[in-house]
């Protein structure tokens, strides 16, 4: 962006380079109006999240068929997941939104200490979850729920029948251990894709954090934090669908209550 | 200078309030789901319920669709429009196999 397409006097873009917060804050020829720029850049990202709704929804619907086909298999794989780490996992991404939401707060205002305080709060959130999500996948390469060479073991999938109250030590047949593993791959794309968003998004925060320390952001120009927030905020909505989906299928075999 | 309808800034006692209900709700679709109901189906409908609940939420007033323009809901309406048709349209097709009889040949 050359200076002559600059809206200030080169009074004003001389105290814009002492205090970097207005320098961004200019009108791109593209534009009518600074609030065109700026609805410009959200619309945006609310066009990529809607591409993202499409494709989380291809793996939902892959999900929701396939345990149409074969139920029992679907629930049989799920309780082996650990589903207390998913539910720590929730609240933490859930605490991390509100994070989110409070430095998109704070921008607005112009609290240069809060907005960064909370950028990397939510950074540590996600990064918690990370961590959690880690310890997850290792206890699932233990449990050899892992594409691998053990991973193929029928056998050991035939022990492991859904377990109702009717029929307590139901088997699952030969022909319906690939519908466990489809269900365990499932698993892995989807979570495995959550967190690689979650991993983009980390990265983003803590670029962020480091910007609006240096000043970049204030009540006229917050765009970068309102739009990261969006894409924090849908990562978070991906997972409110992926846990009951995914971890809470067979839960009830494991209690006792029936009606 | 920013528009007021786009500085849409709410008190942090309803962000907060926000979150609290998401957790709660959390708690909810976990203790359902120790509950066998009387149908597979109820246990996927009320923890899609409640997942739908709670993304609304987050979309209304996380997200600030609520106070964003017309264009922005235009995009999140057909963001859900579109994902309605690959599930209908997905929905459709399997869940009608068996139902329609082969046809001899095809």
């Amino acid at each position: 962006m050359s200076p002559e397409h600059s809206i200030l006097t080169p009074e004003e873009q001389a105290v814009v380079h002492e205090h970097t917060v207005l320098d961004r804050h200019r009108l791109m020829e593209q534009f009518h109006n600074l609030e065109q720029q700026t609805e410009t850049a959200l619309v945006g990202m609310w066009v990529f999240l809607a591409t993202e709704v499409l494709f989380f929804g291809t793996l939902f619907i892959s999900l929701a068929v396939y345990r149409y086909r074969d139920n029992a298999a679907f629930t049989t794989a799920s309780e082996q997941l650990n589903w207390m780490i998913g539910g720590i996992n929730t609240v933490v991404l859930l605490t991390s939104s509100l994070t989110m939401a409070l430095a998109v707060h704070y921008s607005k205002l112009g609290n240069r200490r809060a907005l960064v305080w909370y950028l990397l709060a939510t950074g540590v959130l996600g990064l918690a979850f990370m961590g959690f999500k880690a310890r997850e996948y290792y206890e699932d390469f233990e449990e050899n729920l892992v594409p691998g060479t053990r991973f193929f073991d029928d056998a050991e999938w035939l022990e492991r029948g859904p377990r109702t109250a009717d029929n307590p030590t139901a088997n699952l047949t030969p022909a319906q251990v690939p519908h466990v593993k489809q269900f365990l791959l499932l698993y892995w794309i989807m979570t495995g894709l959550h967190a690689f968003h979650v991993l983009i998004g980390i990265v983003v925060l803590f670029g962020l954090a480091a910007l609006a320390k240096r000043g970049h952001y204030s009540p006229v120009y917050y765009t970068p934090v309102e739009v990261t927030g969006l894409y924090w905020h849908f990562v978070d909505l991906v997972w409110i669908f992926l846990f009951p989906m995914l971890y809470l299928v067979g839960l009830h075999n494991m209690s006792e209550i029936h009606f | 200078m920013a528009s007021a309808a786009h500085a849409h800034v709410m008190p942090i006692r309803n962000y907060v309030l926000v979150w609290f209900v998401l957790i709660i709700m959390t708690i909810l679709t976990a203790a359902v789901s120790f509950f066998e109901l009387p149908h597979m189906f109820w246990n996927i409908v009320v923890a899609l319920v409640i997942a739908t609940f709670k993304a609304t939420l987050v979309v209304l007033l996380f997200m600030h669709a609520i106070a964003s323009s017309r264009l922005t809901w235009i995009v999140i309406s057909f963001a859900v429009v579109w994902l309605g048709i690959l599930f209908l349209l997905t929905l459709t097709d399997y869940l009608s196999r068996g139902i329609v009889p082969s046809m001899p040949g095809h």
